[in-house]
């Protein structure tokens, strides 16, 4: 007499008390990158405190605080090495701190694999653009950029030599 | 007949307010059960009961009451009915319980009293889930003593400190309250989820045990303890009252402290 199998209803096609693949486990990914993306974004949070307040502090509060901002201000700022350092910091770790976020956010709530993907590149895209255009800026402004023949372009912002 | 006697008056003063009769007050309530069956239909609907129910009684005596006497299609599972076989748990008002450990005088009985299947898992029949990727999960961590030394004649001694190491985590009961309250299971079935983290947890921490790393590893996976997200819906949602998202939290940090 043979046994009949039963079944476990509606987990998995063929074969009995097989898991539903939305819950079988493909390829574990044994490296540490989501231990290493989880611990980013706690020592990334602490020291974007620092840097975001600090930057709120100098620009908004010292000496004629807001009132004192306009482009010779940022022009000044990034004069300085210190300063092109610190924002060069905040926006590295702003960046990668928030498409990590966001990273999270999709893995998290996009249910389809096409889905995960498209949103994916999207992100990594952009982060990569603002990231590059970001670095460049802050080192390659020139407050007095001049035309081909020396004499600065108009924009009125520097006087003129 | 007069020779009748009358009762004695009982001993100890009651005072009136305590009704000593032992009157239980009984009220109506409305069950609103989510119903499935797939024999019949695809989609699942919600069924109304309105039942008589004692100030005593439970969502479980409820079910009962519904199931032997008004529908016995009525499905759930249950097996003690005291809270410790971990059977019947339960969304019941929206949230993670077991049914015999919820009294109806704590709900709000005016308004019907939703009980429905623990989300994330594949319903069967109304309020029966599969339960088996919630097993897997739970056998992938090995929860079993793994001892590398010799086997001692007598017992394993540990101190009580040793023990009280992972007390917490022993508590466990295999309901999957915890794991179907969790919104990352939700979405991806994947995840190992809290219960067989809490299961992990009760050996990595047990003095006893020599395979703590094997199941540290285990849960360094992409679908393991980094995709919690902290919301303590499982802390919240365990009927034994065990620090879930505590004892997640623990299992990452050793995973932290090993690698690095």
């Amino acid at each position: 007499m043979t046994a009949t199998q039963i079944q476990s209803p509606r987990s998995g096609k063929p074969g009995a008390g097989l898991i539903a693949p939305k819950y079988r486990r493909t390829g574990g990914s044994r490296g540490n990158f989501e231990m290493a993306a989880w611990l980013f974004m706690r020592l990334s949070g602490v020291v974007l405190v620092v840097l975001i307040f600090g930057h709120l502090f100098v620009n908004l509060l010292v000496g004629e605080g807001i009132h004192a901002i306009d482009f010779g201000f940022v022009a000044g700022k990034w004069a300085d090495p210190f300063w092109q350092f610190w924002d060069l910091a905040m926006l590295w770790l702003a960046m990668l701190h928030g498409t990590n976020g966001v990273r999270t956010i999709i893995n998290d709530y996009a249910e389809k694999d096409s889905t995960r993907l498209w949103l994916k590149t999207v992100l990594y895209a952009a982060t990569t653009v603002i990231i590059i255009l970001g670095t460049l800026v802050i080192f390659t402004f020139n407050p007095c950029p001049l035309d081909a023949n020396g004499v600065p372009l108009p924009g009125g912002f520097c006087p003129a030599p | 007949m007069s020779a009748e006697l009358a009762e004695p008056a009982s001993k100890i003063e009651l005072p009136a307010h305590i009704g000593g009769g032992g009157e239980i007050p009984t009220f109506d309530v409305t069950l609103r059960v989510r119903r499935y069956n797939p024999e019949v239909s695809e989609d699942a609907t919600w069924d109304d009961f309105k039942v008589t129910m004692y100030g005593t009684d439970r969502v479980l005596d409820a079910l009962h009451k519904v199931k032997w006497e008004i529908d016995g299609s009525v499905s759930f599972r249950r097996s003690c009915a005291h809270g410790v076989c971990g059977s019947d748990a339960m969304r019941i008002n929206g949230r993670n319980r077991l049914a015999c450990k919820t009294l109806l005088k704590d709900l709000d009985t005016s308004k019907p009293i939703t009980v429905e299947p623990i989300k994330g898992l594949p319903v069967e029949k109304d309020l029966i889930v599969d339960m088996e990727p919630f097993f897997q999960s739970f056998r992938e961590v090995m929860p079993f003593l793994i001892n590398k030394g010799h086997e001692p004649t007598k017992e394993r001694l540990q101190s009580a400190e040793d023990r009280e190491r992972f007390d917490d985590t022993t508590k466990c009961i295999l309901c999957a309250a915890c794991t179907s309250s969790c919104p990352v299971f939700w979405t991806d079935g994947q995840y190992f989820g809290p219960a067989a983290i809490v299961n992990a947890h009760r050996f990595i921490f047990d003095s006893r045990d020599d395979a703590g790393d094997m199941r540290l590893e285990i849960l360094n996976d992409k679908e393991g303890v980094w995709r919690c997200r902290t919301t303590f819906n499982c802390s919240e949602a365990c009927p034994r009252g065990i620090q879930v998202t505590q004892a997640i939290a623990e299992v990452k940090q050793a995973i932290l402290s090993r690698k690095i």
